[in-house]
């Protein structure tokens, strides 16, 4: 047993670059993933409609960190190999991101009229060009408020990545934790580390959306 | 793959299970007690008490449900308060389900125009039946989505629960892993389980929203 000392400070902050990478991981594939998902959402072909929104239930259906889990063990027997277990990880974070960023982006695209669609097509854009000029940026406009919302979600999230192994801020705190016998001091610190990731998020979210309110 | 040396550890599978929506129901419903007196409290009139809402609100919605779980059961024993890994999963799911809880009822009651109030208040009724007959049902249909999607995600994340060894099914999981050594499959049908519970609540709240909320829409 030894004392809280600056070296615990300096790991837990250290161990904030996992978190940090975990996110912007789960931000980069999910959101290409999202787009697809959210797309598919409101595309003409009906079978496509349903394969998509099947795809959000499901995973929205199923506990994060038994996504997590799934696919923790699931890779090799899918795979027929091991992987490291950062893919596993990030696989999971990346559908958890697309499902949930799919169906705010999906409402951001229905939210925009059809006739805004007609419109396009009636300048002679193709389906493409009136996706990309009209439709896309006032889309963007609406979901931004939510998409920040859910990236204070995700970051909460990746603190499920400390159950299996990954030294991420969580585990970090475990590690203090049990090291120093100071429970208190140490969650305590990690709460609040956490916190100030996200507080200036959550009030960015609302103001973007008191904003988008005042517009209207 | 072999799913067969999991089938005699069904009993165990539904214990959990329960366990799960023991959980998820407490949770929900001291949650949602919460979430009544926070929105009461914000309309009130007294500002220290609409900070102490707000502070509340913050805390808990801008940390991870994981961490607040670990401290209701490691650091609160430091102040004497010991919980057995139910009852502090119990408190600490109750306390982030309502801080999410004050801001939906709060948004339910905002949703209802002011003109309405005044309109229930020249046609002579009172205080109280204005709130139960104009305010409350427009209300409750609005935040009713949200409370439900809310409580299909307590479900789930009840999960963490399994993490300060609370019998519920995710750690039932880890003890059948422990005896099977098959870990793919326990947690694929723990998936499927849950995506079981999930889809019924969301079923039951869709028939109950349903039959509720049936009076026309406006426009």
């Amino acid at each position: 047993m030894r004392s809280f000392s600056l070296i615990d400070f300096v790991s837990l902050f250290t161990a904030l670059r996992w978190t940090v990478a975990l996110v912007v991981l789960a931000r980069a594939f999910g959101a290409p993933l999202a787009l697809g998902l959210a797309l598919g959402r409101i595309s003409r072909f009906a079978g496509l409609r349903w394969a998509m929104a099947a795809c959000i239930q499901v995973i929205q259906s199923v506990p994060l960190l038994g996504l997590l889990f799934f696919f923790y063990f699931g890779m090799p027997v899918f795979l027929g190999i091991q992987v490291p277990a950062i893919i596993a990880v990030t696989v999971a974070y990346t559908l958890y991101t697309a499902a949930f960023l799919g169906e705010i982006w999906r409402g951001g695209l229905e939210a925009v009229k059809q006739a805004q669609w007609e419109a396009g097509a009636c300048l002679g854009l193709s389906a493409w060009q009136q996706f990309r000029h009209i439709i896309a940026p006032q889309a963007l406009r609406l979901s931004l408020p939510p998409t920040v919302g859910f990236l204070v979600q995700l970051i909460k999230g990746t603190s499920l990545a400390s159950i299996l192994g990954f030294v991420e801020l969580a585990r970090a705190g475990q590690v203090v934790s049990a090291a120093t016998f100071q429970p208190l001091l140490t969650y305590a610190l990690v709460a609040a580390i956490y916190f100030a990731l996200c507080l200036p998020l959550t009030l960015w979210s609302r103001s973007l959306e008191a904003r988008l309110d005042g517009s209207r | 793959m072999n799913f067969l040396p999991l089938w005699r550890y069904q009993n165990q599978l539904i214990d959990g299970a329960i366990v799960t929506l023991e959980l998820t129901v407490i949770s929900a419903v001291c949650g949602l007690l919460i979430g009544i007196a926070g929105a009461v409290a914000l309309k009130g009139r007294i500002t220290q008490l609409r900070w102490l809402v707000r502070f509340y609100i913050e805390l808990f919605r801008n940390t991870p449900s994981l961490i607040q779980i670990f401290i209701v059961f490691f650091v609160l024993p430091t102040f004497g308060l010991k919980l057995p890994a139910f009852e502090a999963a119990c408190v600490a799911l109750s306390l982030y389900f309502g801080a999410y809880s004050v801001e939906i009822i709060r948004a339910g009651l905002d949703s209802i125009p002011r003109s309405q109030v005044e309109a229930g208040a020249c046609l002579g009724l009172s205080g109280w039946q204005v709130f139960r007959h104009i305010i409350l049902p427009p209300a409750l249909r609005n935040a009713y989505p949200a409370v439900t999607s809310q409580f299909v995600l307590l479900l789930l994340g009840t999960s963490l629960a399994s993490q300060v060894a609370a019998d519920e099914l995710f750690h039932v999981a880890g003890f059948i892993e422990s005896r099977t050594y098959r870990s793919f499959e326990v947690y694929a049908v723990i998936c499927a389980v849950y995506f079981a519970m999930a889809m019924s609540f969301k079923a039951l709240f869709a028939i109950i929203g349903a039959v509720a909320f049936r009076w026309p829409r406006r426009r």
